[in-house]
């Protein structure tokens, strides 16, 4: 029964009681590892969502780094280069988790310079102000935490243990991201201008980050069955809305949805239509910044590429040398 | 013994100091996401890090020491150019990976025997400041060395442009060892060490280092002088308006 519409990457059915034991394993709670079957279907959806995600944590420093050159203090300045340095290192740590599955980073990176590969469509807005790293910190990592804390119990051991590590470090990010936004909340009616317009830029795109409503999630249902997934979209969205709304209040910001209102029954805030033709505008690569976010890449790639060539002809000098030496 | 240092002029030295590692750091933070590889954008942005962290220190102990009251970020954000004591080396644009790396080797050199004299001072907050840096210094002087050793040993285009860093950034060295009258006393009252011996050591390190790595010292070139009196190379005034700019825009906020 699991072996339904299940293919391998030649195209076979896959063998069906391999299938019964993996997903077994899984309903059990036991973590796949990479020397483990696994069908390639569950290999190739965790290949997409990690690397995905690790050119997130790439691209995802060019909103930011846009801002230390002009962080408004040393320990502004310092803090926030601590963060996007976070950032590169969840890439790291991401890309080498996906190795584990078969692929390089070279090809990942190739994919993602080619535009082959996705990444979160939030780093294709843009960031105009200070107040864009704390509405960053607070509302983008803040939704990239609920999404992220599930994932520690991936059933994918690896990507789980890189989960582990990262959603630590992204908590200090949200917090410092609210502090960012606390201090401008409480200083002149400059900054708070400059919070309130940060907040409207960022209140939807940070929402549209949990994907599509559940009727349209199309890789949901196996990844919930593959536990890669925990909750749905639409149930992370309202528990991020839930948690976000009281924080805003007490900022004494105004979230830019006039439909949003505490619903007594649910016990949850209802909120005004997301656009999703937005989001899946930007996921096509209409949005404000996907063109220069991905040009900053290639740019960075080719303009280093005589640096990455120099250091695997020296090293490979090196270990010729070593050899000869030995020998 | 404390009282018998000269205030005045260990604050001058404080932002000689200060203000050179938050310029070198500030040039690197432009490498954030735009490294060559994603090993270097996390080792480049910590480089900065720890530089802008001395920068922090010796800006902090400059305010206490100042007569009106001013604080760490006053010293970084509301100087002009002219104010600033940094030779003018660690203003230079950042360049290709090869100028960067050339120019992080100098100061690190530098630093390294800098810092390895301060350890000795008699002004003990220096003192600690330097140990701590140091510690943070000798990694960055073991990298950057390293880096000149893969770029000139190993491709043709390599080694040319490392050749070419080192053509367009030699004569800008000399000015880390000039001292003035301020310095002289500091030396003489035991709290700085003799940057002639330090030229010497940076000197015999770095022409060691050359060698090794095939590379030739440029003959003639401008010599680069004034950052310790506050003439700049026209490249320090952009970057303070960038660096500054929300500081002179939103004057005396709290961020």
């Amino acid at each position: 029964m699991y072996s339904q519409g299940l293919t391998d990457a030649k195209g076979q059915e896959e063998p069906a009681d391999l299938l019964a034991e993996f997903q077994a394993k899984i309903d059990r709670e036991e973590k796949i590892e990479p020397r483990d079957w696994m069908p390639a279907a569950y290999r190739k959806t965790l290949i997409r969502q990690m690397s995905q995600h690790a050119h997130s944590e790439i691209v995802g420093q060019l909103p930011e780094g846009n801002w230390i050159t002009r962080a408004p203090t040393l320990n502004r300045k310092m803090i926030l280069l601590a963060k996007v340095q976070d950032e590169a290192g969840h890439g790291l740590y991401i890309y080498s988790a996906t190795e584990t599955l078969g692929v390089s980073r070279d090809q990942l990176t190739d994919e993602l310079l080619t535009g082959k590969a996705k990444y979160s469509s939030i780093f294709n807005y843009p960031t105009p102000s200070w107040a864009d790293m704390g509405a960053i910190g607070w509302l983008v990592d803040g939704a990239a935490i609920m999404n992220q804390v599930p994932l520690c119990r991936a059933s994918y051991g690896p990507y789980a243990r890189s989960m582990v590590r990262i959603c630590k470090e992204e908590s200090f990010h949200q917090r410092q991201g609210y502090e960012i936004m606390t201090v401008l909340a409480r200083g002149s009616q400059a900054q708070k201008d400059m919070a309130q317009r940060a907040l409207n830029r960022t209140w939807w795109p940070s929402l549209m980050m949990f994907g599509p409503s559940d009727k349209d999630s199309k890789h949901s249902e196996q990844s919930m069955k593959w536990k890669i997934k925990r909750f749905s979209n639409d149930d992370l969205r309202q528990k991020f809305i839930d948690a976000t709304v009281p924080q805003a209040e007490h900022l004494g910001l105004t979230i830019p949805d006039p439909d949003l209102k505490w619903n007594e029954e649910t016990g949850h805030y209802d909120h005004g239509e997301i656009d999703f033709n937005e989001l899946f505008q930007v996921i096509k690569g209409n949005g404000p910044c996907n063109k220069e976010r991905l040009q900053a890449r290639i740019n960075a790639h080719e303009s280093g590429a005589w640096v990455r060539e120099a250091a695997a002809v020296f090293q490979q000098l090196q270990s010729e040398k070593n050899k000869s030496e030995a020998a | 013994m404390t009282n018998s240092i000269d205030n005045k002029a260990l604050y001058a030295y404080l932002l000689r100091l200060a203000d050179s590692s938050l310029t070198m750091g500030q040039r690197l933070a432009e490498w954030c996401g735009h490294g060559p590889y994603l090993e270097e954008d996390v080792a480049l942005t910590n480089v900065s890090l720890d530089m802008i962290g001395h920068a922090n220190i010796f800006y902090q102990m400059a305010a206490e020491l100042s007569d009106e009251a001013q604080t760490a970020d006053e010293l970084a954000f509301l100087r002009d150019a002219h104010q600033y004591r940094n030779p003018i080396i660690t203003e230079l644009p950042k360049g290709d990976f090869a100028f960067t790396m050339m120019k992080q080797y100098f100061m690190d050199t530098f630093n390294f025997f800098l810092y390895e004299g301060l350890s000795q001072s008699s002004h003990e907050p220096l003192a600690l400041a330097a140990q701590k840096a140091l510690m943070e210094v000798k990694y960055h002087l073991k990298r950057s060395e390293t880096w000149l050793e893969r770029l000139s040993l190993s491709t043709e285009e390599a080694s040319k442009r490392i050749q070419k860093a080192l053509d367009d950034l030699w004569f800008y060295t000399p000015e880390l060892f000039e001292t003035d009258a301020t310095m002289n006393k500091l030396f003489q009252q035991g709290v700085i060490g003799d940057y002639g011996e330090l030229k010497k050591k940076w000197d015999s390190h770095v022409q060691a280092h050359m060698n090794h790595c095939e590379l030739n010292l440029p003959e003639t070139g401008w010599v680069a002088t004034g950052g310790l009196e506050g003439e700049h190379s026209e490249h320090l005034g952009y970057m303070l308006a960038e660096m500054q700019f929300l500081q002179r825009a939103y004057p005396n906020s709290q961020w």
